[in-house]
């Protein structure tokens, strides 16, 4: 019943006791996923008609989200495998908080899938042996089967590493070690997975290049880290738990080399849709210029690619790096520019011009700009629930038994 | 394979069952103050949830599903609506041609597709879409589909596009829940209740053959085609895919799809693949046919001829 125990005396310790800053941070995420809970409701009464997607946009700011989140999802790797590959101890010391990214990435994306659906309440259509997944040939179910192994890996290995030090033991290496190793291979597979999702159509000549794969690995390893690294002085600055500056280091250092890296990819596509431009070139053209007047992303791709320069060029310059706030706006520019690039720059030229050739118009409405915000609340919640009792319990304040029947932490 | 899917189906069922206990128990307590309407309604709602794929329902499941279908039209529209769930005539393969040339772009294939498919009318979903190209190009990049007025402009050609019922078709190959297959006559359908609205196999056509529900369907009772099959034009729920099923429960019937009957022109020729006297065949033989991107390998079975 220790098990139990620890459930419960994990969720005491997330709930109470708080400073008045962190009861405030919570309280607002909680107000927000309100808000985006109502606004679901008013989108499962009316139908999907409340959104700004069409027949001609059948996909928008929902699924551009989601494919934001599965490259954050699977970032938690990048500090996973110096952690216990390489045994790097600053990547140690903070990996569990990377997993707990991952595990809050994860959530958000199924939340994403299923705000988007047309028929919520007949999901269990896909679960194998009730519904009728269809699997190997939908790139869908596939995407489904990896995300919740991916899901249930990244709340494993945590469960075991903290609830034997909750216990007062070691946790065994041996004994997650296997876990480890299968769960590296499958961050870069739910990424993969998600790229072949897209790729998988050559009704889209936009998606349906093998570019998208790598490109996807690159941008997640630059948004994954770079929020992490704002998440962690985050941490640093709020709470008694003391991030190594070597991990800021090693972040630091990923989100600049993944970032050149995804922005020479771009470059390829841009000479490839530009130089010889055929009839496939459209979507390209629409997003970076815009075709009949549509020209609602031109602004934000081009912006999204200058403050991503403009991060490369802070990342890379030793003396502007190593000032905490330029590092911090340079990262935060690093999330957006990607946000942008692989999101709403992503879905929407894939679905314009449609394959009949007509260019339609797509803006997200208050709904679905609700729903959406909702959705990173709780997010953001389920990051913040479970980085308090990481920190908790890696510094020794939740142990078994500390916790009294009116003890209130900090 | 399927026998154990029963099984493991069944089981949901009976755990189900526990909360349809609960439901039972209102039902029952309703049917004593005597309403017998609302046991009904209470019990059906049930099945509706819980219905089967199509494709896994016994003889008696689908007349019991039919029947239930049919008690729900009656309270929606207070109209008795027939489902039918025909399977396909033997040794049937169907295919279409339309004749590029004779299309003068009036449309009244669209109208009477509408009219016997019960489509959405305030949505206006439509399952055939007439492209007004100018002449010179083949290019859809360069075509009008909004086009008003009187028609056949001078210098412009018509272009319909609907479902190609392709015989490698990716929309069945993306559907994560196999909501979506091909009939044993070509006609690929939806299970509109087993569809769970990912729209994903939007995505996959390259035909934009596939139209989604984005709100409750509205139809004008007096305009509801009360001659529907399971699989093709019986009323939709919102939050579900529909397409062009090439009037699957007229052709099921030896009869031609109502956008043949409508074309005012003669440019549709519908028929049978696999009877070689059928009047497609002769075209097949006979006339410079192409297909829409077929550098796709969707292998349509609707084919496009000039004079």
């Amino acid at each position: 019943m220790t098990a139990f125990r620890f459930i419960k005396d994990c969720t005491r310790a997330a709930f109470t006791g708080g400073s008045p800053r962190f009861v405030a941070w919570v309280g607002s995420l909680f107000a927000v996923s309100l808000a985006g809970v109502w606004a679901y409701s008013y989108q499962l009464n009316h139908g999907l008609i409340v959104t700004g997607m069409s027949d001609q946009v059948s996909w928008g700011i929902y699924i551009a989200n989601f494919t934001f989140l599965v490259g954050m999802a699977a970032a938690a790797v990048m500090l996973v495998i110096p952690a216990y590959i390489f045994h790097n101890q600053a990547a140690r010391s903070v990996v569990l908080l990377a997993e707990g990214v991952a595990v809050a990435a994860c959530i958000m994306c199924m939340l994403f899938v299923t705000v988007d659906l047309g028929q919520p309440l007949r999901f269990w259509h896909m679960i194998p042996g009730l519904g009728r997944l269809n699997w190997p040939q939908s790139m869908l179910a596939w995407d489904v089967i990896v995300l919740s192994g991916y899901l249930a890996l990244n709340i494993s290995i945590p469960w075991y590493i903290t609830y034997q030090r909750y216990r007062g033991r070691k946790a065994d290496i041996r004994v997650y070690f296997p876990a480890v190793l299968i769960s590296i291979f499958w961050a870069i597979s739910i990424h993969t997975v998600t790229a072949f999702l897209f790729i998988a159509n050559p009704a889209r000549p936009f998606w349906n290049t093998a570019l998208l794969g790598p490109r996807f690995i690159a941008s997640a390893f630059t948004a994954g880290p770079a929020f992490m690294v704002l998440a962690f002085r985050l941490i640093d600055r709020e709470t008694s738990f003391k991030v190594d500056p070597k991990v800021m280091r090693l972040l630091a250092l990923i989100t600049a080399i993944s970032l050149q890296i995804n922005l020479f990819m771009v470059g390829v596509e841009l000479f490839k849709e530009f130089y010889a431009p055929t009839a496939h070139s459209a979507s390209a053209q629409f997003l970076f210029f815009g075709i009949g007047g549509e020209n609602a992303l031109v602004p934000w791709i081009w912006g999204a690619l200058l403050i991503e320069c403009i991060a490369v060029v802070i990342l890379m310059v030793h003396k502007l790096r190593q000032n905490e706030n330029l590092l911090a706006i340079a990262c935060i520019f690093a999330i957006v520019g990607i946000w942008i690039e692989k999101g709403m720059g992503l879905i929407i030229p894939g679905f314009t011009p449609t394959p009949l050739g007509e260019v339609f118009g797509y803006f997200p409405t208050w709904t679905e700009t609700l729903v959406s915000f909702g959705i990173w609340a709780i997010g953001f919640m389920v990051f913040t629930v479970l980085a308090r009792v990481t920190i908790m319990i890696e510094t020794g304040r939740l142990k078994l038994g500390t916790l009294g029947e009116s003890q209130v932490l900090e | 394979m399927t026998e154990s899917k029963n099984m493991t189906r069944r089981r949901l069922l009976q755990v189900l069952g526990i909360g349809s206990g609960a439901a039972a128990t209102l039902t029952a307590a309703s049917s004593k103050l005597g309403n017998e309407d609302l046991r009904m309604t209470m019990l059906d709602a049930l099945g509706d949830m819980f219905q089967n794929h199509f494709k896994r329902m016994d003889k008696n499941e689908v007349q019991e599903t039919l029947a239930r279908m049919e008690r729900k039209y009656a309270a929606q529209y207070q109209k008795d609506i027939k489902v039918s769930a025909n399977g396909a005539l033997p040794n049937t393969r169907y295919g279409y041609a339309l004749n590029l040339s004779k299309c003068k772009g009036y449309r009244a294939c669209v109208q009477a597709c509408v009219a016997e498919n019960n489509q959405s009318r305030d949505s206006e979903i439509q399952y055939i879409r007439v492209v007004e190209l100018p002449h010179g190009t083949y290019n859809l990049e360069h075509g009008n589909h909004y086009y008003e007025g009187e028609v056949p402009k001078p210098d412009h050609t018509y272009f319909p596009i609907q479902c190609q019922q392709c015989d490698n078709p990716p929309c069945v190959q993306a559907c994560p829940v196999e909501a979506t297959w091909q009939e044993p006559d070509g006609i690929v359908v939806i299970d509109y209740d087993w569809c769970i609205g990912c729209r994903y196999c939007q995505a996959a056509c390259p035909y934009w053959a596939r139209k989604f529900n984005w709100n409750e369907p509205q139809i004008p009772v007096e305009e509801i085609n009360p001659e529907t099959h399971y699989l093709s034009n019986r009323p939709r729920p919102k939050g579900v895919m529909e397409k062009c099923t090439f009037c699957l429960h007229r052709v099921r019937q030896q009869r031609m799809p109502a956008c043949q009957e409508a074309c005012p022109t003669g440019a549709r020729i519908f028929g049978n693949l696999l009877d070689p006297q059928s009047e497609i065949r002769q075209v097949l033989a006979h006339k410079n046919v192409f297909r829409l991107k077929e550098d796709l390998n969707t292998e349509p079975k609707f084919w496009y001829f000039t004079d």
